[in-house]
């Protein structure tokens, strides 16, 4: 990336914005900072460190970005966990968990000295947890970045890895319905999307319609489109149905566009469902894309009419964030971080069933003004709340939080030499 | 002569407390328990936070009221509590318990709400930076206002009444100490209302106070 992206931020949020990063990060310069997760591409983890770390290094952090890798067990261990933190009743076997420590332990040799030295460490999600563990001579601060819903883990599963996370200096949520009870101050952060990357920057509208051609989409009929991984959680066989009962009186298409994240081996069954649902229905476009088809979808989700992501349990949802930011309104599934951003009525519709998605879209595709509206609200709601740059502010604020006392009140003085310190009296 | 004015920001960072209601009892006790920062965030916070403008409950009681208990009388009259009228934490506190007693009395059922649907009380940690800008005399203060921050605005408008002694709006105490010519101005800015009004509204308000005292 470019050295000057603050200032090309600055051109969609705000000189102020901008400036308020400049303070906050100015007591932390120089301040190592390492993040490590399990996948470099596909899921929303890896497209926000895509691209928070570049900001935080132009505003003068030494961030870098690790990843740990493993073997087909590993990840089998690791998408069981993942399901089981969102509450399906999957016991691991032994030999998956022995597989994730030790692949834990092989990535704490490479990684060792690294993690001990920084200042700050962020272990994101479950896969690299035991790493903390691993790392006894650590000087930093260990913040474990959970982004998956474990409102109501499988207990067993949630009791091995707690263990594991329990030492942290502090943990992250996306919502606090999420929250686990744990013995450190657990901070409260939504995601965000990035306005400048290619899944989110304005496109010629040429190249968007040239979409029509290159999948073989119909120009006149409305698009309800879907954007996400083959993952049963997303619902995309309820996405389908809720199309049928659409289109006994609607003639409409429907896109169901999904990549497969590395980290994801149930992927390819889930897909099997879907293409089984859709039973070769014209109408019905299945796009497989790759994890790096970012511009694919931008133009994808600005051709769409209405975005859909009907998922029965949900992270954040970055897919909703990303439909409305290009104004179109959202049918979201009544759960997780969708409820944040979907507000009922005004940047879309709260669903609970297909059928209740159904009835939605039927009503938009009637009432196009009202669809259009919505699209602007939705938008504007992204720009002031959901935009990396807010994500970014919290960051920093959380860093500037722990590296401190945890009071409720810290407050940062700039010295005769214009270096910012923490006024102990005040905080 | 007086300090120039040392203009300030803020970034609120929100934390879970680990207290959770899924009643209107348990609402009620958690309340007379929980941190009065918590209580502050539940009244305040939202103007920080992601937020949808205009919402259709100033206050995050009122909203569970309504979305969690189904409760339609009982966020109404949480809605209508003005934080700003006042003077400490703990009496609002006392309010809002005031008003939760006055509907568990007139319940035949306790309302409560379904699983997902929980009440969380949240809290916050305020990390308060100097922008480095200094504002000598009531000329660059008046023509600053509508170039500070809406999170320097919270700072320095409302946050200010629960920081400093005099339960003012840092504002206000300023200007206090400038002479009697500001008199009228503290006196319009103190009988500004900031609680049903977004952040960016406030500013503009202050500004047209701003423009009103000065004859712009």
């Amino acid at each position: 990336m470019p050295e000057n992206m603050l200032a090309r931020y600055a051109q969609v949020v705000g000189e102020n914005v901008i400036d308020q990063l400049r303070q906050l990060a100015r007591p932390l310069a120089g301040a190592k900072v390492v993040h490590v997760n399990s996948t470099k591409e596909g899921g929303g983890v890896a497209e926000i460190l895509h691209t928070l770390l570049p900001l935080k290094q132009e505003l003068g952090l030494d961030t870098s970005w690790e990843v740990i890798t493993g073997d087909e067990k590993f990840y089998q261990c690791t998408k069981s966990f993942h399901n089981a933190l969102q509450g399906d009743r999957i016991d691991v076997a032994d030999s998956l968990l022995a597989s994730y420590e030790q692949t834990n332990r092989e990535n704490a040799e490479r990684l060792r000295s690294k993690l001990e030295d920084a200042d700050f460490v962020f272990i994101h999600d479950p896969q690299p947890a035991p790493l903390l563990s691993l790392c006894p001579n650590r000087k930093g601060k260990w913040v474990w970045r959970c982004h998956i819903d474990v409102s109501h883990p499988y207990r067993p599963v949630w009791k091995y890895l707690r263990r594991f996370v329990e030492p942290y200096n502090a943990s992250v949520w996306s919502l606090e319905e999420f929250v686990q009870p744990l013995p450190h101050p657990q901070y409260l952060i939504a995601p965000s999307i990035d306005p400048l990357s290619e899944k989110n920057m304005d496109l010629d509208e040429r190249e968007v319609h040239a979409l029509y051609a290159q999948y073989g989409l119909n120009p006149g009929l409305p698009i309800i489109l879907q954007v996400s991984r083959f993952d049963r959680f997303k619902d995309p066989v309820g996405v389908i149905r809720a199309y049928r009962l659409i289109k006994e009186f609607i003639p409409l298409q429907l896109v169901l566009a999904g990549g497969a994240a590395a980290d994801d081996p149930e992927g390819e069954q889930v897909l099997l469902q879907v293409k089984a649902a859709a039973n070769h229905d014209p109408d019905i476009h299945i796009l497989l894309l790759p994890a790096d088809a970012h511009r694919t979808i931008n133009a994808l989700q600005r051709l769409a009419d209405i975005v859909v992501q009907k998922s029965v349990k949900e992270g954040f949802g970055l897919t909703v964030t990303e439909g409305m930011w290009k104004a179109k309104p959202v049918i979201g599934g009544n759960t997780g971080g969708i409820r944040l951003q979907v507000v009922n009525h005004h940047t879309g519709f709260l669903v609970s069933t297909p059928e209740g998605a159904a009835l939605r879209i039927r009503y938009l595709l009637k009432h196009q003004r009202k669809l259009e509206e919505m699209g602007r609200k939705a938008r504007q709601f992204v720009l002031e709340n959901f935009l990396l740059t807010r994500h970014l502010r919290e960051y920093l604020t959380l860093m500037a939080a722990i590296m401190h006392k945890q009071k409720e009140r810290i407050e940062l003085q700039v010295d005769q030499n214009g270096v910012a310190k923490l006024d102990e009296n005040r905080s | 002569m007086a300090e120039p004015f040392a203009v300030k920001d803020c970034a609120l960072i929100a934390l879970s407390s680990g207290e959770r209601a899924q009643n209107l009892r348990e609402l009620r006790d958690r309340m007379l328990t929980v941190p009065q920062g918590s209580i502050y965030y539940h009244f305040w916070g939202g103007m920080l936070r992601p937020h949808f403008d205009n919402p259709e409950y100033p206050n995050d009681f009122a909203f569970w009221a309504w979305h969690g208990l189904r409760d339609i009388s009982l966020a109404e009259r949480l809605a209508l509590i003005n934080p700003c009228h006042f003077n400490t934490i703990d009496d609002l506190r006392r309010e809002v318990v005031e008003v939760i007693e006055e509907r568990l009395e007139e319940s035949e059922i306790v309302p409560w709400a379904k699983n997902d649907r929980q009440f969380f009380f949240i809290q916050s940690q305020i990390v308060v930076f100097d922008t480095r800008i200094r504002l000598e005399d009531l000329k660059t203060f008046t023509d600053s206002i509508s170039l500070m921050t809406a999170s320097s605005i919270f700072y320095h408008f409302i946050d200010a009444r629960r920081r400093t002694n005099s339960k003012k709006d840092d504002f206000s105490e300023w200007l206090s100490g400038l002479g009697d010519n500001c008199a009228e101005l503290v006196a319009s800015f103190a009988a500004l209302d900031p609680y049903f009004i977004t952040l960016t509204e406030l500013r503009q308000e202050l500004q047209l106070i701003i423009n009103q005292h000065t004859g712009r």
